[in-house]
């Protein structure tokens, strides 16, 4: 089962995780520095992967879509044994336990991704950018 | 009590295509010769009606009913009504349906409309003439069932800070329990009068032995005098009451934290149950189920009751499990469902 290592060491897949754009800016979540590789930190034999990010400031009000952002693209790319935590760095968001709960709230995530709203906003986020 | 030693798997139930998110047996099936039944609901909109079917030698259980273009989101819970004639469930579309069934067949027969958004659960009283519900807006509301499948909105409950995970009426006192995002438990009574006067008689907070995190269900024990929930912070409490007082006043009676049980699920437990006979089942975001009972060592009464593991099920389905439930009826079996989209039937024996 060493499919689990694959698609997050493949360059590919992590490249394209990194390209997934800002609700905010033209930028991509790596270009503005919200993403890096060692972001993402998996644990092979748990079936476990935790994805850190930072928020650009400390009152940023997208922060959970930006989130919802990254799970919805591990959702959509790894094998759905994997568990996934979702979280901002220690220390880089003024509200950081609440914006960290809500993001592992399962049952929030479900629901928002029923909020047509919402879902266009997190797949025009995902959607292949402007090469 | 003959302690059980195995669990085993009886049949893997296949039909929903996306998470399954909640199970309710139909409380009058099981016995009398009447086969065991119970509604399961999903993130693909629809309830589908489960049966036992003891003539068949393979595949023993069937879907008997699909019930579907009535929720256009998430059917997130489902609760029989104590008759087994109606099911209510609840879905993030804000909307909590009444079903009917007629001789198998199932009519949505009422759509009750109020909450702001998502309802999250629903629960009837023990005489089936009230309903509860509650959801993401954070509040319950009670709703009276009057002739006709006409359903009045008699109270709403506002007290919990962010949305309401679970309700469940007591029993057999006239009491509401309400789990929240907001950590706490919260326990309303009507406070008696001409009209409907509910409010909020206790609130079971970290302050008082409580949860750190979000309470996601609860269950009762027979008796009605204990109490089990479970919480995102990875731990089970167990609540108790003065029984004695319980049966001889009127008045609320209090509950206390009795115990604790910590280090066994590593992720969120979504779903506890309490079995007649007195095995809590939990399900958990971990894939594991586990059975605890009450530890009989007399030592440890001194503190009040302990519990004990009596058995765990790792990888019990291939992702989270949202609900377990035990089964009426005699026998131990327990139905589990879960995000993979399928429910299993288990059956604890006392063989190996």
């Amino acid at each position: 089962m060493n499919t689990l290592l694959n698609p997050l060491t493949n360059k590919k897949f992590l490249i394209s995780f990194l390209d997934i754009k800002d609700p905010e800016h033209p930028y991509s979540l790596e270009e503005l520095k919200v993403i890096s590789e060692d972001a993402i930190d998996v644990d092979d034999s748990r079936g476990s992967v935790r994805v850190t990010f930072t928020p650009t400031v400390e009152h940023c009000s997208m922060a959970t879509v930006i989130g919802l952002c990254l799970r919805v693209k591990l959702l959509r790319s790894l094998p759905s044994r994997y568990k996934v935590d979702i979280r901002v760095a220690p220390g880089s968001h003024a509200t950081e336990a609440a914006v960290n709960k809500q993001l592992n709230d399962k049952e929030r995530v479900a629901a928002a991704l029923e909020n047509p709203g919402l879902l266009d906003m997190v797949d025009e986020c995902l959607s292949p950018s402007y090469e | 009590m003959e302690l059980a030693k195995g669990l085993r798997e009886i049949q893997k139930l296949e039909g929903h295509t996306d998470k399954v998110w909640s199970l309710a047996w139909n409380p009058v099936t099981g016995v009398a010769g009447i086969p065991l039944s119970f509604a399961s609901c999903s993130g693909d909109k629809t309830v589908r009606i489960w049966e036992h079917n003891p003539s068949s030698s393979t595949s023993s259980w069937d879907c008997k009913a699909v019930l579907d273009e009535t929720h256009t989101r998430t059917v997130r819970s489902c609760a029989w009504s104590p008759s087994g004639k109606f099911l209510a469930t609840a879905s993030f579309d804000a909307t909590t349906a009444i079903w009917e069934n007629v001789g198998g067949d199932y009519e949505c027969v009422s759509t009750l409309e109020g909450h702001e958004n998502e309802v999250k659960s629903v629960s009837w009283n023990p005489s089936g003439s009230l309903l509860a519900t509650c959801g993401r807006d954070k509040t319950v509301w009670i709703w009276e069932v009057q002739p006709g499948n006409e359903f009045d909105c008699v109270a709403v409950l506002q007290g919990h800070t962010q949305d309401v995970k679970m309700v469940q009426w007591h029993p057999s006192r006239n009491l509401i329990f309400s789990c929240s995002y907001d950590n706490t438990v919260k326990i309303w009574a009507d406070e008696g009068g001409d009209d409907d006067d509910w409010a909020c008689v206790q609130t079971l907070g970290e302050t008082n032995n409580g949860h750190s995190s979000t309470v996601w269900a609860l269950s009762f024990n027979d008796g009605g005098d204990k109490m089990v929930t479970c919480s995102d912070d990875l731990t089970l409490k167990i609540w108790g009451t003065d029984n004695e007082k319980m049966q001889s006043t009127d008045d609320f009676v209090p509950w206390r934290h009795l115990c604790t049980l910590s280090g066994y699920h590593d992720r969120t437990i979504f779903s506890v149950h309490w079995s007649r006979d007195n095995i809590i089942a939990s399900g958990a975001a971990d894939d594991t189920i586990r059975f605890f009972v009450e530890n009989d060592d007399k030592d440890g009464l001194v503190d009040g009751p302990s519990y004990k593991l009596l058995l765990k099920k790792e990888k019990a389905h291939d992702m989270d499990i949202n609900s377990v439930q035990w089964s009426p009826g005699e026998d131990r079996i327990l139905a589990s469902a879960a995000d993979d989209g399928t429910i299993k039937i288990w059956e604890l024996t006392s063989a190996g």
